[in-house]
C-alpha cells in the first residue's frame, strides 16, 4: 500500500493498466474472495438475489459499452437479452450442452442488435433511441407469437444448466456459474474499453464528426459496439433463461430496457465499476420495498394492495431524483468519497 | 368492402386521438427540444381525472371536463418545474430518461388511486348511431373526430397570429435569439408543457368516452411515435397528419392480417415497421425539419 496523493504516469502504458496501484488489487482480490465465500453464509434467498445480480451486471455492463461509451442510445437491451434466451433455451432443449447454448445464445443475441443497429449509420440521438423502441417492439411482438420456436404466451419451460454432467440446480451452485460468466464479463467490457476498439467508441460519443475526421469507421465501429453488448446481453439472457427454468414474453418487454437503462444512469453512464452499482441498486430496489412493505404491513393492512403500483412509482422517483440531483450516478459519488479519505484529514 | 370503410373509419377515429396525443408531444419537442415519453401518461390522467370528477364527485360532464382541463394546466407547470427544468441543457439521455421516470410515477399515482380495473365513462352522448355515406358511425367517433380537428384549427391559428404562439416559435427556432428579443424561455418552457397536457386530457376524456380507461392507457404514448416520425418531429401539421394516417394503416394492417394471415395483434406492431421503414428511407418524416451537419 503506498501512500500517493495523486497519479503520475511516465508511460501511457501506466496510464492505461486497469489496477493502478497494489492496494487496489489486494481490495478486488478481498472483493472476489468474499464473493467466492459469499454462499457460505447467505441464505438462500439472499443466494437467489445475488443470483439476479449477477445477471443484471452482465446486462447492465453489456448495456454501458453501448450506451456510456459509444453514445449510441438503445431501449430495446431487453429485447437482445430475450433473444438470446429463447436461443439458448431452444438449443438445450435439443441437446446442445449448456456452454455451447450460451454461446450460441449470445451470437443471436449479436445478430439481432447489428440488424436493429443498422439504421444508427443514420440516425443519432433521438432517432436511434425511437428506432430502438421499434426493435424492442418489434421482438416483443415475434417472441409472443412465433409460436413454434417461443412457445408464445405458454412460453418454454428449460431445464436447469448442465456443464460435463455436473448439474447446477441450486441457488448456491449457481451462484458459483453465474459468478464464473459475470467477473470475466465485467472484466472484458473493461478490457474492451482500454483497447483501439474503446478509444474509438469513445471518440464516437464525444463528437462523430470528429471521430471519423481521425479516421475512425463510424458505421464499422457503431456496428461493433451493436454486436459486442447484444452478445453480452444474450449471454446474460441464456443466463436468465436457464436461472429460472422459464422463458417467457412478458420477462423481456420494455420495462427490462428501461430498467437496465435506469442501472447505467443510476450507476454512471460510461464506467464499468457504475454499471456495477447500478445493477445492484436497481436489483435491490423491489427487495428493500418488499422487506419494508413487510414491515410495515402491520400498520397498514392494505399496502400490499398498492404495492406493485407504489414499486413502478418509487422507481421512477429514484431514477428522476439520480438524473436531477447526481446525473453523474453512483461511480461519480463514490470516485468523490475515495478523493475524500485520499487526503483525510487534511481537506486540501 | 363495408369491412374495409369501417376498419377505415375506426382507423380515423383512432387516428385523430394519435393526432391530438402527437400533437401535445410536437409542442413540447419544438418548444423545449425534449422527447417526451410520458405523453400517454399525461393522457391517462386526463381521463382518470375527468373520470373521478364525472363520477365519484358527480359532477356535470361538461364542468368536470374544464376543470379536467385547469388541473393538466397545473400538472404541466409541476411537472415542467420540478423535473423537466433541471435538465435542461443535459444529454439527450438524461432527458429522455427523466421521461421514462416520469411515466413511472405518473403510471404508479394512477394504479395506487384508481386500481387497475377497467373505468366505465358515464353515457354522454346518444348512443343511436348517425349514418354516414350509409355506415353507421357512432356519435362519440364524430365527436371525437371533430373535437380533434377543431384542437388543431385553433392550435394553428394560435402559432400563427397570437403574440404568444409566435413566441414560442421563436424559442424553438433558436433560443438564444429569442431570448435576445426578450422572450422569457422559461415561461415559453412552461407554457407548452401546460399545452401539452391540455391536449393529452382532451384525447384522455374522448378515450375515456370510446372505450373506457384502464392503467394500460399510457401505453398508447408509444403509438405517438411512429405518428410524429412520419410526420416530422416538430411539425404540427405533420402530427396532424402522421396520427391519421398511422391510425388507419394500423386498423387496416390489423384487419387484413386477420382475414388473410391468420395473425392476431398486428395491430400493436404495425406502426412500428412502418416507423422502422420511415426511419431507414427519409429519417426528418414528411414535414420535418432536416438537420444538416456542418464541419
Amino acid at each position: 500500500m503506498q501512500g500517493k496523493c495523486g497519479l503520475f504516469f511516465t508511460t501511457y502504458a501506466q496510464e492505461a493498466r486497469i489496477f493502478q496501484s497494489g492496494f487496489q488489487k489486494a481490495c478486488v482480490a478481498a472483493f472476489l474472495v468474499v464473493l467466492v465465500a459469499g454462499p457460505l453464509v447467505l441464505d438462500t434467498y439472499l443466494t437467489s438475489v445475488m443470483n439476479l445480480i449477477f445477471i443484471a451486471v452482465i446486462g447492465a455492463v453489456s448495456l454501458n459499452l453501448l450506451t456510456g461509451v459509444c453514445g449510441q442510445i438503445s431501449l430495446g437491451h431487453g429485447a437482445f437479452l430475450g433473444v438470446g434466451a429463447y436461443t439458448a433455451a431452444q438449443c438445450t432443449l435439443h441437446g446442445v450442452p449448456f456452454p455451447l447454448a450460451l454461446v450460441l445464445g449470445g451470437l443471436a443475441a449479436a445478430l439481432a442488435g447489428m440488424v436493429f443497429g443498422l439504421p444508427s449509420l443514420r440516425l443519432k440521438g433521438i432517432y436511434l433511441a425511437i428506432a430502438t423502441l421499434a426493435a424492442q417492439l418489434v421482438l416483443e411482438y415475434v417472441f409472443l407469437h412465433w409460436e413454434v420456436l417461443t412457445g408464445g404466451s405458454n412460453g418454454l419451460l428449460v431445464e436447469a444448466p448442465q456443464v460435463f454432467g455436473y448439474a447446477f440446480d441450486t441457488d448456491a451452485k449457481l451462484y458459483y456459474l453465474l459468478l464464473a460468466v459475470a467477473a470475466p464479463s465485467v472484466l472484458m467490457v473493461s478490457n474492451i474499453i482500454r483497447t483501439k476498439y474503446g478509444r474509438a467508441f469513445v471518440a464516437i460519443r464525444d463528437f462523430h464528426l470528429s471521430a471519423e475526421i481521425v479516421g475512425v469507421n463510424l458505421f464499422g465501429y457503431k456496428l461493433a459496439a451493436f454486436g459486442v453488448s447484444s452478445f453480452l446481453a444474450g449471454v446474460a439472457g441464456g443466463l436468465w433463461a436457464h436461472y429460472t427454468m422459464y422463458v417467457s414474453a412478458e420477462q423481456f418487454n420494455i420495462g427490462l430496457s428501461i430498467s437496465y437503462l435506469a442501472m447505467i444512469i443510476i450507476g454512471g453512464l460510461g464506467s464499468v465499476l457504475g454499471s456495477v452499482m447500478g445493477a445492484v441498486f436497481i436489483t435491490l430496489l423491489p427487495e428493500v420495498l418488499n422487506f419494508l412493505a413487510a414491515a410495515a404491513g402491520g400498520f397498514f393492512p392494505d399496502l400490499s394492495t398498492v404495492l406493485v403500483g407504489l414499486r413502478q412509482g418509487v422507481f421512477g422517483l429514484v431514477l428522476v431524483l439520480f438524473l436531477i440531483f447526481e446525473p453523474e450516478g453512483l461511480a461519480h459519488r463514490w470516485r468523490l468519497v475515495r478523493a475524500y479519505w485520499k487526503l483525510y484529514p487534511f481537506a486540501y | 368492402m363495408e369491412y374495409y370503410l369501417q376498419l377505415l373509419i375506426n382507423g380515423l377515429v383512432v387516428g385523430g386521438i394519435y393526432s391530438l396525443v402527437a400533437l401535445g408531444f410536437v409542442i413540447i419537442y419544438k418548444a423545449t427540444q425534449v422527447v417526451n415519453f410520458a405523453q400517454g401518461e399525461l393522457v391517462m390522467v386526463g381521463a382518470y381525472v375527468c373520470f373521478s370528477l364525472t363520477v365519484q364527485f358527480n359532477i356535470p360532464f361538461v364542468w368536470a371536463f374544464l376543470l379536467t382541463l385547469g388541473f393538466s394546466v397545473l400538472l404541466g407547470l409541476l411537472v415542467e418545474r420540478l423535473a423537466l427544468r433541471p435538465l435542461i441543457g443535459e444529454s439527450i439521455i438524461s432527458v429522455i430518461m427523466v421521461t421514462i421516470g416520469l411515466s413511472s410515477i405518473l403510471r404508479s399515482l394512477v394504479q395506487v388511486f384508481w386500481g387497475t380495473q377497467i373505468k366505465v365513462y358515464p353515457q354522454v352522448l346518444p348512443v343511436e348511431p348517425v349514418v354516414i355515406a350509409g355506415l353507421p358511425v357512432a356519435p362519440v367517433y364524430l365527436a371525437a373526430f371533430v373535437l380533434s380537428a377543431l384542437l388543431f384549427g385553433i392550435f394553428s391559428l394560435f402559432f400563427k397570429y397570437s403574440r404568444l404562439g409566435i413566441a414560442m416559435r421563436a424559442t424553438a427556432f433558436d433560443q438564444q435569439a429569442a431570448q435576445s428579443m426578450g422572450i422569457g424561455i422559461r415561461n415559453i418552457f412552461a407554457m407548452s408543457w401546460c399545452i401539452a397536457c391540455v391536449v393529452s386530457a382532451v384525447g384522455g376524456v374522448i378515450l375515456g368516452n370510446i372505450n373506457g380507461i384502464n392503467s394500460q392507457l399510457g401505453y398508447l404514448g408509444l403509438k405517438v411515435f411512429p405518428a410524429v416520425i412520419l410526420g416530422g418531429l416538430d411539425s404540427l401539421l405533420g402530427a396532424a397528419l402522421g396520427g391519421l394516417i398511422i391510425g388507419v394503416l394500423e386498423n387496416l394492417c390489423d384487419g387484413l392480417a386477420k382475414e388473410f394471415l391468420g395473425l392476431s395483434g398486428v395491430r400493436e406492431v404495425a406502426a412500428f415497421v412502418v416507423l422502422v421503414v420511415i426511419l431507414m428511407i427519409k429519417p426528418y418524416g414528411l414535414f420535418g425539419t432536416e438537420e444538416i451537419e456542418r464541419v
